[in-house]
């Protein structure tokens, strides 16, 4: 199953005897956007090995490293760096457009590394023949996004290509934060015994977006959760500063979210299906369309592995937020089943949440 | 492919002469052809199948199981468990 | 959700599955024939709670599973049509054929549109009369209604430009087939509830008779499904092979009657093909001689189709029951829902996809779960 030659890194090696088949394709497809299985792949044969440095390989969802050092030796700052590409269509949806969860993706990818998000980037790649009063509409919606989030868009780029190469607009934020010395938030971290938390009802963004997808159309409004959680990550920390780890589950969902995190972490996740928040509209409309929540993007939300002796203040602090009213105790890190999550469901049985084999919901953020 | 969900209807009328009606599915909405259902009345349930009602729910019947569950629990509390 | 979510009680499934097992004594072996039921028993881990003797196999649950490859051949030769829009449901998008599935085609520029429903193809149809709109009817009798009022409403609109490629199964024959293989193991059944919504479960009751099988209509949810179960054993601890209503909420013995006469006017019954089992008589729906002009079969000339099943594939034995998906050597390794070699795999409600999707791969039933992915690099 492996490579012919050598193994190009310790990774490659532990992969090639991955009991997952060996993805023999020579193209990209669409599932390699979806945020797992396939996306994972790519990024660990393709680009880790290629640009091979510790901190990529560590994939968590914001790089911190440090500046070089200042005068006499004192160690330089942290800082949290990240960046994110966005091709949403629709391009307006109820509760957002693609500018605002621009913005909101990457300061949350900053606040969950437990980064203070100061500046944003924004380059836009825009069609020929896209609206001015559109691309004018986005660009409004950042700067407000922005605003409420406290960071600052300071650098950007455009670029124009011809009719029909590029689908009216894909804007690539990217954002840099400071890291206060001794936080060291990781999914490498986690331990069993840990509890898993999540801020809110999952699904929405997903759905929302579904829901107004020709073909699909519901007569309710159902909206995207987008919003900045760093009002939300400040006060968690303020309160716990020993929370192991926070992602904010977007495309993949909570699965690939806690996958990725059991794999690094080399633990088992329990989850209790009992436990999930979950809208009554968006569990009718999952429902209707035959989809799993657990595999729904969200961006607005965060999960969050506590030490068991923080999670019942760490819950009480984050209800106490606007933005963590319905945060709940999901479930829990165990040392069995190491790199698997597993769902006890409603009547008791218990199955494996695998990570999402293909595309559940193409162009979803 | 057997998708059934089941929904309330809210409103009832004729397109193309067809019956269609708007059900709601527990705070969804979604239009419905209820060509096949013609005695349902806003208010009742009916079973929805790729935007189309297959049968009316009966209630009655529905809520079978859950008098059964019940019957079984009393003969439980009949048998006297020994001290 | 009403009608739904009490279905998912954890405390009656609890007193149903205690009922279970105060009342086998000795092993059974029940078959579901519905994909949807497949799925609830694996996401529900529903086979988990039962008691050892009770053993759960699926049938040949998952219409599109079942449709043979020349028909999904054919499917992909009238998609590539420039005059054609090309409409199906979800499920059928990914399935491949034997070149490439309908999202490649897509992605090449055929015009291939997902609908939630048939009847948003006959608006497809009316919004572009330039275009030849197909709808590809695949589907169980559940899906004959909808698509037999689409094709009805098309002709009373006038919409000549509107056809369906027809790929009807009935389950009845199927039951009938599997029943009498010489290597039979199922004894019970839990029939296809939302099937029996329109077509009701008289045909089922013959069956029964002749084959000594009880047969228990049932629904979708695990409260359902757990009482399903529980009828079928309280029969063959007694003896018993009738036909019973467990899904009374909503299917009634004749069925619909509404339903019923529009299949009648609309379709005919036929041998079908079905891929995994071979050609089964009269088990399969076409449209009618007077719906001709509808007929996508008719009005496309496809070349000559050669399709070419996998060796490796045990799909036959998957969908008799004889076989669990985790029997076979390739379930996993080179069988994926992505790279699907048979009917069971291809679909997302065929039984190894079910049990691919719920992870089944990774946990050998009763062994040591193996890890999904193995952890990644601890550099940093």
């Amino acid at each position: 199953m492996g490579a012919s030659s050598e193994p190009a890194t310790p990774l490659a090696a532990l992969l090639g005897t991955c009991p997952l088949p060996f993805m023999q394709y020579d193209r990209v497809l669409l599932g390699h956007g979806s945020g797992g299985q396939l996306t994972a792949d790519l990024i660990q044969r393709l680009f880790v090995p290629a640009l091979g440095n510790g901190v990529l390989a560590a994939l968590e969802d914001q790089a911190t490293v440090r500046l070089p050092g200042g005068p006499e030796g004192t160690p330089g700052p942290r800082i949290a760096f990240t960046t994110d590409s966005f091709v949403v269509r629709p391009l307006f949806f109820p509760g957002g457009d693609i500018g605002r969860l621009a913005v909101h993706g990457t300061v949350n990818d900053l606040a969950v590394g437990g980064a203070e998000p100061l500046f944003l980037a924004a380059a836009f790649i825009l069609e020929e023949g896209m609206p001015l009063a559109d691309l004018q509409r986005i660009v409004a919606s950042m700067r407000a996004a922005c605003d409420a989030a406290g960071v600052a868009l300071v650098t950007g780029d455009t670029k124009v290509v011809d009719r029909g190469k590029g689908d009216q607009v894909f804007i690539t934020t990217s954002g840099i934060g400071t890291v206060p010395e001794g936080r060291s938030l990781s999914i490498h971290a986690a331990r069993p015994g840990d509890r898993v938390l999540v801020s809110g009802t999952i699904g929405d963004h997903g759905i929302a977006i579904m829901s107004v997808r020709e073909g699909i159309e519901f007569e309710t409004l159902l909206e995207s959760d987008s919003a900045p959680l760093i009002g939300l990550t400040r006060v968690m920390l303020a309160a716990c500063p020993g929370i192991r780890c926070m992602r904010d589950p977007t495309r993949g969902g909570l699965s690939s979210a806690l996958n990725e995190l059991a794999a690094a972490s080399g633990v088992g996740v329990e989850l209790a299906e009992a436990a999930l928040p979950i809208r009554p509209e968006v569990h009718a409309a999952c429902e209707m369309l035959g989809l799993d929540p657990l595999y729904v993007a969200n961006e607005g939300k965060l999960i969050a592995v506590a030490r068991p002796d923080d999670a019942d203040r760490l819950l009480q602090v984050m209800r106490q937020h606007p933005l963590g009213r319905n945060a709940a105790v999901i479930g829990e890190v165990v040392a069995e089943h190491p790199g698997m999550v597993v769902l006890q469901s409603l009547v008791g049985g218990g199955r494996v949440v695998t990570m999402l084999a293909g595309e559940q919901l193409p162009r979803i953020c | 492919m057997c998708l059934g969900i089941p929904g309330k209807v809210v409103e009832v009328h004729r397109e193309h002469e067809i019956l269609i009606g708007k059900v709601d599915f527990g705070g969804v909405s979604k239009r419905v052809c209820l060509e096949h259902v013609p005695e349902v009345q806003p208010g009742d349930y009916v079973l929805v199948h790729v935007g189309f009602a297959l049968s009316r729910i009966d209630e009655a019947e529905a809520r079978r199981v859950f008098a059964f569950l019940e019957s079984m629990d009393q003969l439980d509390e009949l048998k006297v468990p020994s001290p | 959700m009403k009608y739904l979510d009490e279905y998912r009680d954890a405390g009656a499934a609890r007193k149903l599955a205690a009922a279970i097992a105060r009342t086998v004594t000795q092993p059974w072996t029940l078959m579901e024939v519905c994909g949807g039921q497949t799925h609830t028993i694996v996401k529900y881990g529903i086979d988990k709670i039962l008691p050892p003797g009770v053993e759960l196999v699926h049938g040949p649950g998952c219409p599109v599973c079942v449709t043979c490859l020349e028909t999904i051949d054919r499917a992909h030769a009238i998609a590539s049509r420039p005059d054609v829009v090309f409409c199906s449901f979800g499920d059928m998008l990914r399935v491949p054929g034997s070149h490439g599935d309908l999202l490649q085609l897509k992605s090449q520029g055929s015009d291939v549109r997902i609908v939630y429903s048939p009847l948003d193809a006959v608006n497809l149809a009316a919004a572009n009369p330039q275009k030849k709109v197909v709808f590809f009817a695949i589907g169980f009798e559940t899906t004959a209604p909808p698509n037999a009022m689409a094709v009805w409403l098309a002709r009373r609109r006038g919409l000549t430009n509107f056809s369906l490629l027809v790929s009807h199964v009935l389950v009845p024959p199927a039951i009938t087939s599997i029943l009498e293989s010489p290597d039979n193991r199922v004894q019970g059944f839990l029939g296809p509830g939302h099937v029996c919504t329109v077509v009701g479960y008289t045909e089922y009751e013959p069956i029964a008779r002749s084959h000594r099988v009880p047969i228990v209509i049932t629904g979708f949810e695990p409260v359902d499904m757990l009482e399903g179960v529980l009828r079928t054993v309280r029969q063959l601890e007694a003896g018993r092979a009738e036909v019973e209503n467990q899904y009374g909420r909503a299917v009634r013995r004749e069925g619909n009657p509404h339903s019923k006469k529009l299949l009648d006017e609309v379709f005919e019954v036929c041998d079908r093909k079905w891929r995994g089992l071979g050609s089964i008589p009269l088990s399969g729906y076409k449209l009618r001689e007077e719906y001709g002009e509808h007929d996508a079969e008719r009005l496309f000339t496809v070349g000559d189709i050669r399709p070419q099943e996998s060796s490796e594939c045990i799909s036959g034995q998957v969908l008799r029951g004889l076989k669990k998906p985790h029997d076979c050597p390739a379930f996993g390794k080179t069988c994926t829902p992505r790279t699907p070699l048979g009917a069971t795999m291809v679909s997302a409600e065929g039984a190894c996809a079910a049990y691919h999707a719920y992870g089944r791969h990774l946990q050998a039933e009763g062994a040591d779960a193996t890890p999904a992915l193995l952890p990644l690099g601890r550099g940093g």
